[in-house]
C-alpha cells in the first residue's frame, strides 16, 4: 500500500479542536475494523467518513459514541477524555452531553410506543430537570421543521423525514458538542434527503455544534463537510479538504468510489476492473 | 395456528392489465381464511365474556344452593326445578356449575398472573443482563421445566395439605419457565433495536432503558401467551381437583365434580359428570382460540 497514511495526520493535532480521535483499534477476531484511525474535527466544523460497506466507518462511529469500545487509542472532546469507562449517572450524562448520535434508520432508531413529546420530555427530564420542558419542546421541533401537530404523534404516523427530523431533535435536546450522523439520510428518498441536509446546514449555523457524518454516498458528503477522510478496510487511505480530495482524488480507491456513483457515461465494468486491480495489488503488497 | 393458505388463484396478472384493475387485485388465499377465522375467534371471545360473568353473578344467580343435599332427588333427570338435574348427592348441578366456575377461574388466574410475574421478571433479568446471570437463570428454569408440574403440584400439596393456595403456588412453578423462555428471546430480539443503542446514546441507565422501553413493547407478547397458559392451567388444576388434591371436598369446582360424577357414570347416570367436562373443555378451547389470536396479532403488528 502506498505510504498515504503519514498524510493523514491533517491538521496538528491543536488543544482547540473539538473532537479529536488518536491511533483508534478495534478487531473482531481476526478481522481489524478498524485500524490506526486518527482525525481532528475543529469546533463548528464537518468531517466526513466515507467508505464503502466494511470499511469500518459505522464502527468508529459507534466507538465515538461509546457504543462499541476501543482496543486502543483515544478519543477527546475538547481536550477531555472521551471513554465509555465511567459507569455513574454523571459519567453518562457527561458522555451524553459530548456527543449524540443520529441513526441510519429513523423507523428502527424511535421506540415505536413512545410519541414525539414524550421521547423528548424523558431527554429533557434526565439532563435538565427542573427546568420548562413545553417550551424546550416547542423549541426543538421549531429547529428541525415540525409543527406542534407532530407533537403528539406516534413514530408509524409519521413520514420517514419527520421521523429523522425527531431523532435530530432528540439528539438537539441534549446541546452536544459533536452530533454524529451514522448514514442519517440514506435510508430517505432524494428530495427528502436534500431537505434534512438543508437543515442540518441551518443547525450547525445556529448551534455551532461540530458534525461527523458517516456516509458512503459521496454527494452527500460534497454537500455538507468542510474535510472528508476516505477509509479502505480499516484503515484511512485519504484526508483532506472536502473539494480536493473528491477533485483531484490521489488514492486509487478514491477514485473508484468517485467513479461508481452512476452517472451518464458511466461504465460498470471498467469500475469493475479497477475494483480487481486494487484488490490483486493489495493482495502482492501483504 | 394459521391453516397454510389454499393455493391461490392463477394470479390474472399475465396479460397486463390497466392501471385501475390492476389495483383491484387482491390475494384471495389469505383473505379468505381470515373471514373463516374470525367467526371461532368472535364466538370464543363472547364465551370467554360469559363465563367471566357469569362466574362473577353466581351467588345471585344460582337457582339453589350448591351445597344442599336432598338425597331423595339424587340423579334426577334434567326438570323444571333441576335445570340440569342433580348429581349423587342430589345437589343441583346447574348451581354448583355456576358457583365452581369462581375457583375454577380463579385458580388459573392465580396461576397465570403468578407465572408471567416470576416468568417475565426472570427472563427480562437473563435476556437484559446476559452472561453468568442468563446461564444461571436459563439453567434453573430448564431443571423446572424438566420436573413434571402435575408431579411438583402433587408433591407440594402433599406437604402443605387442602386449599387453592398450594397448587396454584405449584403450577405457578412449573409454569413460569414457559414465560421466562419467551420472555428472554424476546428480550435478546428487543436489546438489539437500534432505539436501545438511542436511548443509551442519549444517556439513560440500562436498568431504565429495560423498565421503560423493553419490557412494554414486549408485555403484548407476553401477556397474549400468558392467555393461551390460563387454559393449560385450567385443565391441570381440574385435574389436581379430579384426583382429590386441589380445592377441599365441599367447595364446587368443575374438576371436583367430574370426581364426584365419576360413580354416577358407572351407574349409568353421566350428566352430573359430563357437563362439567364440557365447561372445561369449552372454557379451554375458548382462552386459546382468543389467545393465540392475540398472539398473531400482536406478532404481526410489531414484525
Amino acid at each position: 500500500m502506498p505510504d498515504r497514511t503519514s498524510a493523514t495526520a491533517a491538521p496538528a493535532a491543536s488543544p482547540e479542536a473539538l473532537l479529536e480521535v488518536t491511533g483508534l483499534c478495534r478487531s473482531f477476531g481476526d478481522v481489524r475494523a478498524v485500524d490506526d484511525v486518527s482525525f481532528v474535527l475543529p469546533p463548528g466544523g464537518s468531517l466526513g467518513i466515507v467508505g464503502e460497506s466494511g470499511s469500518g466507518k459505522t464502527t468508529t462511529a459507534r466507538i465515538i459514541v461509546g457504543l462499541e469500545r476501543a482496543d486502543s487509542g483515544t478519543v477527546r472532546v475538547r481536550g477531555q477524555a472521551h471513554n465509555g469507562t465511567g459507569r455513574g449517572r454523571a459519567a453518562r450524562l457527561a458522555r451524553a452531553r459530548r456527543v449524540q448520535m443520529v441513526f441510519q434508520d429513523p423507523y428502527l432508531s424511535l421506540d415505536p410506543r413512545a410519541p414525539v413529546r414524550a421521547v423528548l420530555a424523558e431527554t429533557l427530564k434526565l439532563h435538565f430537570p427542573g427546568t420548562d420542558h413545553d417550551a424546550r419542546i416547542h423549541e426543538l421541533l421549531d429547529q428541525v421543521g415540525l409543527g406542534a401537530r407532530a407533537a403528539d404523534a406516534r413514530p408509524r404516523e409519521l413520514s420517514g423525514g419527520q421521523r429523522q427530523r425527531v431523532a435530530i431533535a432528540r439528539a438537539l435536546a441534549v446541546r452536544p458538542e459533536v452530533l454524529v450522523l451514522d448514514e442519517a439520510v440514506a435510508a430517505l428518498d432524494v428530495s427528502v434527503q436534500a431537505q434534512i441536509l438543508n437543515l442540518l446546514a441551518d443547525i450547525r449555523e445556529e448551534t455551532a455544534v461540530g458534525y461527523l457524518f458517516i456516509t458512503h454516498d459521496l454527494g452527500v458528503v460534497r454537500c455538507v463537510t468542510d474535510d472528508v477522510i476516505v477509509m479502505r478496510s480499516g484503515r484511512i487511505v485519504e484526508a483532506g479538504r472536502t473539494g480536493e480530495v473528491l477533485g483531484r482524488p490521489a488514492h486509487p480507491y478514491t477514485r473508484l468510489l468517485s467513479a461508481s456513483v452512476p452517472r451518464p457515461g458511466w461504465d460498470p465494468r471498467a469500475i469493475g476492473a479497477a475494483r480487481r486491480a486494487l484488490a490483486e495489488e493489495d493482495a502482492a503488497a501483504s | 395456528m394459521t391453516a397454510p393458505a389454499p393455493a391461490p388463484a392463477p394470479a390474472p396478472a399475465s396479460t397486463p392489465a390497466p392501471a385501475g384493475a390492476a389495483a383491484l387485485i387482491r390475494r384471495p388465499g389469505l383473505a379468505r381464511v381470515r373471514a373463516k377465522r374470525a367467526p371461532l375467534y368472535v364466538a370464543s371471545l363472547v364465551f370467554v365474556g360469559l363465563v367471566v360473568l357469569l362466574a362473577l353473578l353466581a351467588p345471585w344467580i344460582a337457582p339453589h344452593d350448591p351445597n344442599t343435599a336432598d338425597l331423595g332427588n339424587a340423579l334426577a333427570p334434567p326438570s323444571g326445578e333441576h335445570l340440569l338435574g342433580t348429581d349423587a348427592a342430589g345437589r343441583d348441578t346447574l348451581s354448583r356449575l355456576l358457583v365452581g366456575a369462581r375457583t375454577s377461574l380463579l385458580g388459573p388466574l392465580g396461576v397465570v398472573v403468578l407465572s408471567t410475574l416470576l416468568g417475565a421478571a426472570v427472563g427480562v433479568a437473563a435476556g437484559w443482563r446476559g452472561g453468568w446471570l442468563d446461564s444461571l437463570l436459563s439453567r434453573g428454569s430448564e431443571l423446572t421445566l424438566a420436573f413434571p408440574g402435575l408431579l411438583l403440584a402433587i408433591l407440594i400439596v402433599a406437604v402443605y395439605g387442602e386449599g387453592l393456595m398450594a397448587p396454584v403456588v405449584a403450577l405457578s412453578v412449573a409454569y413460569f419457565p414457559y414465560v421466562s423462555r419467551l420472555t428472554r428471546s424476546l428480550v435478546l430480539a428487543e436489546r438489539e433495536r437500534p432505539y436501545v443503542a438511542a436511548y443509551k446514546v442519549q444517556g439513560h441507565s440500562g436498568l431504565q432503558i429495560c423498565l421503560r422501553h423493553v419490557v412494554p413493547n414486549i408485555a403484548p407478547v407476553v401477556l397474549a401467551q400468558s392467555t393461551v397458559n390460563f387454559g393449560y392451567a385450567l385443565i391441570d388444576l381440574a385435574g389436581l381437583s379430579f384426583l382429590g388434591l386441589g380445592v377441599p371436598a365441599l367447595t364446587p369446582d368443575w374438576g371436583r365434580m367430574v370426581f364426584d360424577g365419576k360413580s354416577a357414570i358407572q351407574s349409568g347416570y353421566p350428566l352430573s359428570a359430563v357437563i362439567p367436562c364440557a365447561a372445561i373443555i369449552l372454557t379451554v378451547v375458548a382462552f386459546n382460540v382468543v389467545g393465540e389470536r392475540w398472539a398473531d396479532k400482536v406478532a404481526g403488528r410489531k414484525r
